[in-house]
């Protein structure tokens, strides 16, 4: 009962963020709300037992991101800030997904049934046998960096990509370069 | 937005404060994740922030001369090898790629040592490159021309 009320709060919370979100024409507010969204989301994620899950989110969506859209709002020019966008692709594309995700959900299996397919495959291993073997009594950490170690390692090499991607694109260096470059083509040209 | 707020006294004494606390914060979350909820992707975005508020607070100059763009960048590559380079040693020690059960001399403490090379890995290149991410936004220009 406790959980279905806390669940019911939590979630008119992140509606009545949504609704503001939609409302709000300025760029930085709408930065601030969605991480109000997300930190939500992660007191939803607690609710559901998934501490991990919730534990990322907040530090990643609510904390980081965050401020990543905090600095890159910042950098836009003056006149660009509270510019008013054309809202009607995007009410019809967010209410096509919605009514696929509402679709979806109808087949979805119950929150918690003991026999939706995803309790059912490797999960029981993983619980039964992984605090024998390892010794270590957390779980997610097991499949994250053991069973499936493969994955984390991609995970990894995606985010160095994108550091990686950002770094060339956004340093003072390369661009100095590429106007050099211009130069000598220019003079070559002339 | 300012380079430099660090004009405002409450601001600069109470980043001054957390700046260890959040620091150790993310080591705990770190080498605690096989026991409690973390783990080597939450500690390096923790450890990131610690380093993104000194900078926001105190400016870009000085958050650079903290974490020079050259270490950060190796630090973003040593990172990724580490977590490779387990892989590595488990085939030289006859095992299969990132196989830790041949780490040790037995399975479990294998097991240990391997998840915790591996988290610390992944750690480094995420506090590395969430630094970076900060640094080269902060430190972009837009040029009229």
């Amino acid at each position: 009962m406790n959980f279905l009320i806390i669940n019911f709060f939590l979630i008119s919370i992140l509606l009545l963020t949504t609704f503001y979100i939609f409302k709000t024409t300025s760029l930085i507010s709408i930065v601030a709300l969605t991480g109000i969204f997300t930190l939500v989301c992660a007191a939803i994620y607690v609710n559901l037992d998934a501490v991990d899950v919730a534990f990322t989110e907040a530090a990643v969506g609510s904390g980081i991101s965050t401020i990543l859209m905090v600095m890159a709002v910042a950098k836009l020019p003056e006149g660009k800030k509270n510019q008013l966008l054309n809202l009607f692709p995007s009410i019809v594309l967010s209410v096509s997904i919605v009514i696929v995700l509402m679709l979806i959900i109808a087949n979805l299996p119950l929150l918690g049934d003991p026999n939706a397919p995803i309790h059912l495959h490797v999960t029981p291993e993983y619980i039964k046998e992984s605090k024998s073997i390892f010794h270590i009594p957390n779980v997610v950490t097991n499949i994250l960096a053991s069973y499936r170690g493969f994955d984390t390692l991609g995970e990894t090499i995606v985010i160095f990509t994108a550091g990686l991607g950002v770094i060339v694109l956004l340093t003072s260096n390369t661009l100095n370069r590429k106007t050099k470059f211009k130069k000598k083509v220019k003079k070559n040209e002339g | 937005m300012k380079d430099n707020i660090s004009s405002s006294p409450i601001l600069n004494i109470v980043s001054r404060i957390l700046f260890a606390p959040i620091i150790i914060f993310g080591l705990y979350v770190q080498f605690h994740g096989d026991y409690g909820p973390g783990g080597g992707f939450q500690a390096g975005v923790i450890i990131a922030a610690a380093f993104i508020l000194y900078s926001m607070i105190f400016g870009i100059k000085k958050g650079e001369t903290l974490v020079p763009v050259k270490i950060n960048q190796y630090l973003m590559c040593f990172g990724v090898l580490l977590y490779a380079g387990v892989g590595i040693v488990s085939i030289f020690l006859n095992g299969n790629y990132l196989d830790y059960n041949v780490l040790a001399s037995d399975r479990s403490s294998g097991q240990h040592i391997g998840i915790i090379l591996v988290e610390l890995g992944v750690g480094i290149t995420v506090a590395t490159v969430m630094i970076a991410l900060y640094h080269s936004f902060a430190s972009f220009r837009i040029k009229d021309d």
